[in-house]
């Protein structure tokens, strides 16, 4: 009686786990392309850990929180390593909605990612899309700031070389000026009478000539 | 009393000037392109050719006519004949279209250069979708590194009639660059001097790290052996050799006035024969140089991603047919593949569509030129190197480096003439027109900074420069050695350089460099007729690619014009001088 109701169990069950069966998932994992030489080897262990991972994340939900190993049915593995799996209730006699495992499995990625050493792409579900993690995206973006700082130093840049530009020029600008000015001055004291300019008589244009003795030296010292 | 002429300090300043500005993005990202096109190592044939017979004797015209003449190009052709000082005036106006655009490039290069300081470098992923569980669908069409380019830096819309509006990122940047150019063209020689140490050398810094990097990249080796091995077959494509003429010409920035500009501060005792040989040999042996360092980075990039692609294939047979993972490798995938065809027709033939055909060298062969080089093939390779932040800043630091060197040429083509014109330079001090004409071209450079400027930019690349160059330079030639006189010329540079003209440059000055001109410039004109409507090349958001569409009419009313506008100078100012002397010449009768 015990072997048949035995029998039973697994047949009911064999059918409730088939690929394509409603409610299942399909696992596929990539050990040897994530871990290289580390690889391990796929064995009834690791797959009893895979159904307690299940389990683990079906007894987050709300209303699963009796959900044991033994309701996790695995089938179908195959040499690459993928299986199919489907979650049963503990009346053992249909499976559980693909809506609640599904949800359960996102929640729980990372944690059973991390129990196989793998990641997204080397432990995958079909069926269930991975929440991608987002960018870190700093408050200002870091173009900015840099942006910021070499306009700055560039502005300053430009106003040093034009202010040193401008004071060159006006310091060139005093010199010749200042030559100038003296000449202009002694211009100014052109003499015009009956509207013609004495400049023969101009004192610029005169030379004192040696040859006259100066008024000092008349008396002969004694 | 008249201000003395600026002079360089030191005639290495004015060589490296000349290297600074001839050495530009053209080596970089033009030149690996011509090779791999036209034959690999037998490109350098038609090439190193084309260099002896005309790049080095109109580069020694144009750097004796400077020296000669002393003054900008305007100054320089009235000198020549008053009637042809609108080959000055076409020359300044090309400048002005050149400098508008060409700084957009290095605005772009700022861009990618702030951008290299994440990580992860933000164009090696992909955004997220909304929802967040798979990437944005215009990114996993076309590439990350297409979509960074075409979406985050351009935000191109999907054809030139559709402007959008100016992008203020990009926008900033050409604030930038231009600020950094006026920086450096602030004190005319003085400041121009001293730059032109960092813009000529430091490329070379960075090529040579390049080199040693790329060099030992996996895979490097195959894009080496693809770019060298020569197919000679090749050199009698006629296509080869005008390239190879076109690629000279425009290489060393002839006919811009750039050359005149820098020469005429020069000593008039200086070697200009000996600079113009140096600036040229440096010039292409800089193309060839970058382009062994381009190669082995497509190298890298093809075996990287044909590996890409046979892990693909791989990943993707082992899923089907639930094989062992691990099993397949690149040696063993053709023996599985047919094992599987037979052993399981059904399934195999399901999959089979799926199946891409990986090949090394269809990846090798993706020849691409232009911003489409720059911006998104290198971007991809450096993406997968180690390190790749110090990469990526190394790089468009030297395409900075490079953009600048060649834009204190061109604004040094504008400058010249006008600091040359008295009725210009009285008013308004040095400082104030150099910033005027960086305003004037910035504020006008925001519209390749709008959704549609890429196309705007393309348009000017394509055509601003082109025609109008090969017609300014045989008019220059034409004009020295027939107008002013190649004996009278000669003996010009013999009083002042104390060294007699060689029968080469005199043969190659007065017959074959006009002759090659003509050729190039009739070979121009019937590709533009023969083509019948001008194409662009769009970039469609929803298919991650480009598409080929149509020019509207308003941007071929805009390309005419952009070449009527300089090429129209030459006869409509000579035109304008003979009407002006005419009623001189009228007025003057009566009084006399």
């Amino acid at each position: 009686m015990l072997w048949l109701l035995f029998f039973l169990v697994t047949a009911i069950h064999a059918e409730l786990c088939q690929p394509d069966a409603e409610n299942a998932f399909k696992v596929r994992l990539s050990i040897r392309t994530a871990l290289g030489d580390k690889a391990y080897a796929w064995d009834t262990n690791e797959e009893y850990l895979f159904k307690a991972m299940v389990a683990f994340s079906m007894r987050k939900v709300p209303n699963r929180e009796a959900t044991e190993i033994s309701h996790v049915l695995l089938c179908n593995v195959t040499q690459r390593v993928s299986f199919w799996f489907v979650v049963i209730d503990p009346s053992k006699n249909h499976t559980l909605p693909a809506v609640e495992v599904q949800s359960a499995i996102r929640k729980n990625r990372n944690r059973i990612n991390n129990a196989f050493s793998l990641n997204d792409q080397t432990l995958e579900f079909l069926k269930i899309p991975s929440t991608l993690a987002p960018p870190t995206d700093p408050s200002v973006p870091i173009w900015i700031i840099i942006f910021g700082v070499i306009f700055c130093i560039v502005i300053v840049a430009i106003t040093l070389l034009i202010l040193s530009g401008i004071r060159q020029r006006r310091r060139k600008n005093k010199e010749p000026s200042g030559v100038d000015d003296t000449e202009d001055k002694c211009e100014n004291m052109i003499t015009i009478e009956n509207g013609i300019p004495c400049d023969p008589l101009d004192m610029k244009g005169g030379h004192i000539n040696e040859a006259f003795m100066t008024e000092d030296e008349r008396l002969t010292p004694l | 009393m008249e201000k003395a002429r600026p002079l360089w300090a030191n005639p290495l300043q004015f060589v490296f000037a000349c290297i600074s500005y001839a050495v530009g993005l053209g080596n970089v990202w033009r030149f690996p392109y011509l090779c791999q096109m036209y034959g690999g190592g037998s490109f350098l044939v038609p090439y190193i050719i084309m260099l002896i017979v005309e790049g080095m004797p109109l580069l020694y015209l144009e750097l004796a006519v400077g020296q000669r003449m002393r003054q900008g190009s305007i100054g320089a052709f009235r000198t020549i004949s008053p009637y042809l000082s609108g080959v000055g005036v076409a020359s300044v106006m090309v400048s002005f279209f050149l400098s508008m655009y060409y700084n957009v490039i290095n605005a772009w290069a700022f861009w990618y250069l702030f951008h290299s300081f994440q990580d992860p470098l933000p164009w090696s992923v992909c955004p997220l979708n909304g929802n967040r569980t798979g990437y944005d669908e215009e990114c996993e069409k076309a590439s990350s590194t297409q979509y960074f380019w075409y979406r985050k830096t351009l935000n191109i819309s999907p054809s030139i009639q559709e402007n959008g509006s100016v992008q203020w990122e990009p926008a900033l940047c050409l604030l930038l660059a231009w600020l950094v150019v006026y920086l450096c063209i602030l004190r005319g020689t003085e400041s121009t001097g001293k730059v032109v140490y960092f813009t000529a050398s430091l490329p070379y810094c960075v090529l040579i790290i390049y080199l040693v990097r790329g060099l030992t990249l996996h895979g490097a080796t195959n894009g080496l052996m693809y770019m060298f091995t020569p197919k000679m077959e090749q050199l009698t494509n006629p296509k080869a050799w005008i390239n190879a003429a076109t690629q000279i010409f425009f290489s060393l920035g002839l006919g811009f006035g750039s050359l005149i500009a820098f020469a005429s501060y020069n000593e008039p005792s200086s070697n200009c024969q000996k600079h113009a040989i140096i600036v040229s040999l440096i010039n292409s042996s800089t193309s060839i140089f970058a382009s062994i360092v381009t190669f082995s980075i497509y190298g890298f990039k093809a075996t990287f991603n044909y590996e890409n692609c046979l892990r693909k294939v791989s990943l993707l047979l082992t899923n089907t047919f639930d094989l062992e993972d691990g099993f397949l490798t690149a040696s063993n995938l053709e023996e599985v593949k047919g094992y599987l065809a037979s052993a399981y027709p059904s399934k195999y033939s399901e999959v089979f569509p799926h199946i891409k055909n990986c090949s090394l060298e269809s990846e090798l062969d993706t020849a691409v030129q232009g911003t489409g080089l720059a911006f998104i093939v290198y971007t991809e390779a450096i993406k997968n190197m180690e390190v790749s932040q110090l990469w990526s800043v190394l790089y468009f630091f030297m395409l900075l480096m490079l953009g600048i060197g060649s834009m204190l040429g061109n604004t040094a083509a504008i400058l010249t003439p006008l600091t040359d014109s008295k009725i210009i330079s009285s008013h308004l001090p040095k400082e104030a027109i150099s910033g005027l004409v960086c305003l004037i071209s910035c504020a006008i450079g925001m519209v390749f900074t709008t959704e549609a400027g890429n196309y705007w930019f393309d348009i000017f690349n394509d055509y601003a420069a082109t025609l109008s160059l090969l017609l300014i330079v045989l008019v220059e030639t034409i004009a020295v050695c027939y107008v002013y006189g190649l004996r009278r010329f000669e003996s010009d540079l013999k009083a002042m350089t104390g060294r007699a003209l060689s029968w080469y440059w005199k043969v190659m000055w007065a017959g074959v460099s006009p002759l090659l001109i003509v050729s190039l410039f009739v070979f121009y004109l019937s590709d533009y007729i023969l083509a019948g409507t001008l194409k662009y090349q769009a970039w469609e958001a929803s298919q991650g690619q480009l598409v080929t569409k149509d020019y509207p009419a308003y941007a071929l009313a805009a390309i005419g014009l952009l070449v009527a506008s300089s090429t129209m100078c030459i006869p409509l100012v000579a035109l304008g001088i003979f009407v002006l002397r005419c009623l001189k010449r009228g007025d003057a009768a009566p009084v006399a």
